[in-house]
């Protein structure tokens, strides 16, 4: 096993450099995290490019081709907006429980499940269907934010309890979403047979831009929807949460350091609970914006992986709520651009290698890597 | 409906679970956690039936298979081990890009065709055996018996042979390990690269044996995130990894197989007069993990068993700590 190390060792001395690895002992600039993170993506969208023109396909036109279906005039921005909305929300639901160190990957559930709360409200109906806007709304919100957040409360309460891994409970959860979802779709809702519910009356949708085309002329046919106002007001209400309050630096100091945080007398089974309610109840709200504000019925097809997207929006953003937002709109581009890209899995893919680079990129956080001439006696 | 034919199709289903969990508890009680198992079991069963359509070889399409989920397992490997990175973080990350390739590579695979799947064998004495014998040895695929042949072998690697002995020095106390020389990178490399095949051959098995084609995300349905659900429940024991896999494998069959009969043990079937109730037997395979899970993690507490020590901490030379 160890035969062939010394033979090894020859052949990589002749190699007149060598590549040095320091740990980092001090705080790096500011800037330097975010330069990191840039240089990670533009390395995902090279090697993209490399797999793209591998397959056969043109990796330039691709990408040209995502810009401008993503942000070419006013009507696609807005349209990347709407697929942006839902990001920014279940990714600050993500950035909340991965903060704590709390991998909730269940945010596609939670969202199905507020999607599922939301409709409730208009189609069992738990109010009549000339109830006003003012009324339908907040309660269409409190349902799905509820549901959601039930749906979290399961595998924090499991983990805070037993000990239950919130990772494996959490993904149950959102395959038993779908199915729960489907039921009442295909059984109770069904409208004429169809896989879907009805369309929602009038007062129970989000307002949109284009509603107000009368007063606005330039609102004329763009769908962007109220949901991204709450996107924004959940964006500051998380990070006044994380770091002006109390609970918040409880928070940080779990993810941080569990043991201190048991020293310091902070429960952390408590805060399990509450931060997988928080997160579930955000997700929900992705879910009750997306269905009141863009799908207007309960069916199926309602999420392309929006909860597994905010993973990474999360993850991009640094857990930083605030530049959750910036960074939803980039992958709302590539969910919106990806719908016309064949083959249909490459947003998925580009996902991955972007997630997979940044996560490499880390090391450059912590190492400092230089590479010197070799020294002759060694 | 009967009991015999459910069990003994559950068994054939359960040796996709079964392949993917020994895998995942090779990688585990060397240290790293592979939350990337979905994914590679779906580029095993893409890239299995790729091959098998392509040249006709089902036993190629196998080869593949186990060779491309080893080989992306490597990058999981390369970010959690030399750069240091969050395991969960890094096997996600693996999971998301496994599952992406695989959709691209799959494209308009479903419509390809027909392909020749791994041949059924009865074996001539064991399958007189009563309630065993039609079970587990009669008309089962052949890979079902690699899946036998599999339990006891890892189960003797890991307890009684002395590179046994290394994988779990390796995954309880690595600076131990290192110390009286055993290398802990290249180690947990391999394991990881073992997990990655056999996670491969798990997808294999799914799309050459027991439900073939190709079905994009479908074609695993979660089974990668169950597998490892199940690693917890067995302990990291493949004997107990055995014992879980079989079990799912007969409630997913039993899922599938009790909406069928009109009659069931003399009754009405109310599944068969209420096909919506199937929304509900879907969920059973979840919930039932999670309830697994549950079991598992009150044994761990209890019995203070559990997950190898140095699970999930990369080992970094001359540092404190493990």
């Amino acid at each position: 096993m160890t035969d062939n190390l010394p033979a090894r060792r020859n052949l990589l001395s002749r190699i007149p450099f060598q590549v040095i690895l320091e740990p980092r002992l001090e705080e790096p600039p500011r800037w330097y995290p975010w330069f990191i993170t840039i240089l990670a993506v533009v390395i995902a969208l090279l090697i993209g490019a490399v797999i793209l023109a591998l397959a056969g396909g043109n990796p330039w036109a691709t990408y040209a081709h995502i810009g401008r279906a993503a942000f070419g005039n006013l009507g696609v921005l807005s349209d990347t907006m709407v697929k942006a909305i839902p990001l920014m929300i279940v990714g600050l639901a993500c950035s909340l429980a991965f903060r704590m160190r709390i991998w909730n990957i269940g945010a596609e559930g939670q969202f199905f499940m507020g999607a599922f709360g939301a409709s409730a409200v208009v189609l069992t109906p738990m109010l009549p269907a000339d109830a006003p806007s003012w009324l339908f709304i907040p309660c269409m919100l409190i349902a799905g934010m509820l549901c959601g957040a039930i749906w979290g409360f399961i595998p924090g309460f499991l983990k805070a309890k037993f000990n239950v891994n919130e990772i494996i409970s959490t993904l149950m959860m959102n395959y038993i979403a779908i199915s729960w979802n489907n039921y009442w779709i295909f059984a109770v809702w069904t409208e004429g047979g169809f896989q879907m519910s009805r369309v929602f009356p009038r007062n129970a949708w989000l307002p949109r831009l284009t509603d107000f085309a009368a007063e606005v002329p330039l609102f004329r046919g763009l769908t962007t929807h109220f949901g991204l106002v709450l996107a924004l007001v959940a964006a500051v209400i998380v990070w006044l949460i994380l770091y002006r309050s109390q609970w918040g630096y409880e928070i940080r100091l779990v993810g941080d350091n569990p043991r201190a945080a048991h020293y310091a007398g902070i429960s952390i089974g408590r805060n399990i609970v509450y931060v997988m309610m928080l997160s579930g109840a955000l997700a929900g709200m992705a879910g009750m914006s997306e269905i009141s504000g863009v799908v207007h019925r309960l069916q199926g097809a309602i999420s392309p992986g929006y909860g597994f997207t905010g993973i990474i929006v999360a993850w991009l953003a640094k857990l930083n709520p605030l530049a959750v937002i910036p960074v939803s709109i980039l992958f709302g581009a590539l969910i919106l651009a990806g719908r016309e890209i064949q083959p249909s899995g490459i947003p998925k893919m580009m996902n991955g290698i972007i997630l997979v680079c940044l996560i490499a990129s880390d090391f450059l956080l912590r190492y400092r890597i230089s590479i010197t001439r070799r020294m002759e006696e060694e | 409906m009967d009991l015999l034919i459910v069990l003994q199709a559950g068994v054939a289903t359960g040796t996709i679970l079964l392949f993917a969990t020994i895998g995942e508890i090779f990688a585990e009680r060397s240290g790293v956690m592979n939350l990337g198992v979905e994914g590679m079991m779906l580029l095993g069963a893409m890239s299995a039936f790729s091959i098998a359509i392509r040249t006709g070889n089902p036993w190629l399409g196998l080869l593949v298979a186990m060779l491309a989920a080893g080989l992306i397992s490597q990058i999981h490997a390369f970010i959690a081990i030399t750069l240091q990175a969050d395991q969960v973080v890094s096997g996600l990350s693996l999971n998301f890009l496994a599952v992406g390739l695989s959709l691209v590579l799959g494209e308009g695979l479903s419509k390809a065709g027909t392909i020749t799947l791994i041949p059924s064998v009865t074996l001539p004495l064991l399958s007189q055996i009563p309630i065993l014998g039609p079970v587990f040895f009669t008309n089962q695929k052949l890979i079902v018996y690699f899946g036998y042949l599999l339990i006891p072998l890892a189960w003797y690697y890991i307890y009684h042979t002395r590179p046994g002995l290394h994988l779990r020095a390796v995954g309880e106390f690595p600076a131990a390990a290192d110390s009286l020389g055993v290398n802990v990178y290249r180690l947990r490399y391999f394991y990881v690269f073992v997990g990655g095949v056999l996670a491969g051959l798990a997808g294999a098995t799914i799309s050459l044996a027991i439900s073939p084609g190709w079905f994009s995300e479908l074609t695993t349905a979660g089974q990668g995130w169950i597998a490892i659900g199940l690693v917890i429940f067995a302990q990291w024991d493949p004997l107990r990894a055995a014992f879980g896999s079989y079990i799912f494998g007969a409630l997913r069959r039993l899922v599938l197989d009790i909406q069928g009969p009109m009659m069931l043990f003399g009754f009405p079937n109310p599944f068969y007069y209420n096909p919506y109730w199937g929304f509900f037997l879907e969920m059973l395979p979840y919930a039932f993990t999670i309830i697994v899970l549950v079991i598992g993690s009150r044994e761990a507490i209890r019995k203070r068993l559990g997950a190898p020590t140095a699970l999930g901490i990369p080992y970094i030379r001359g540092e404190r700590g493990l």
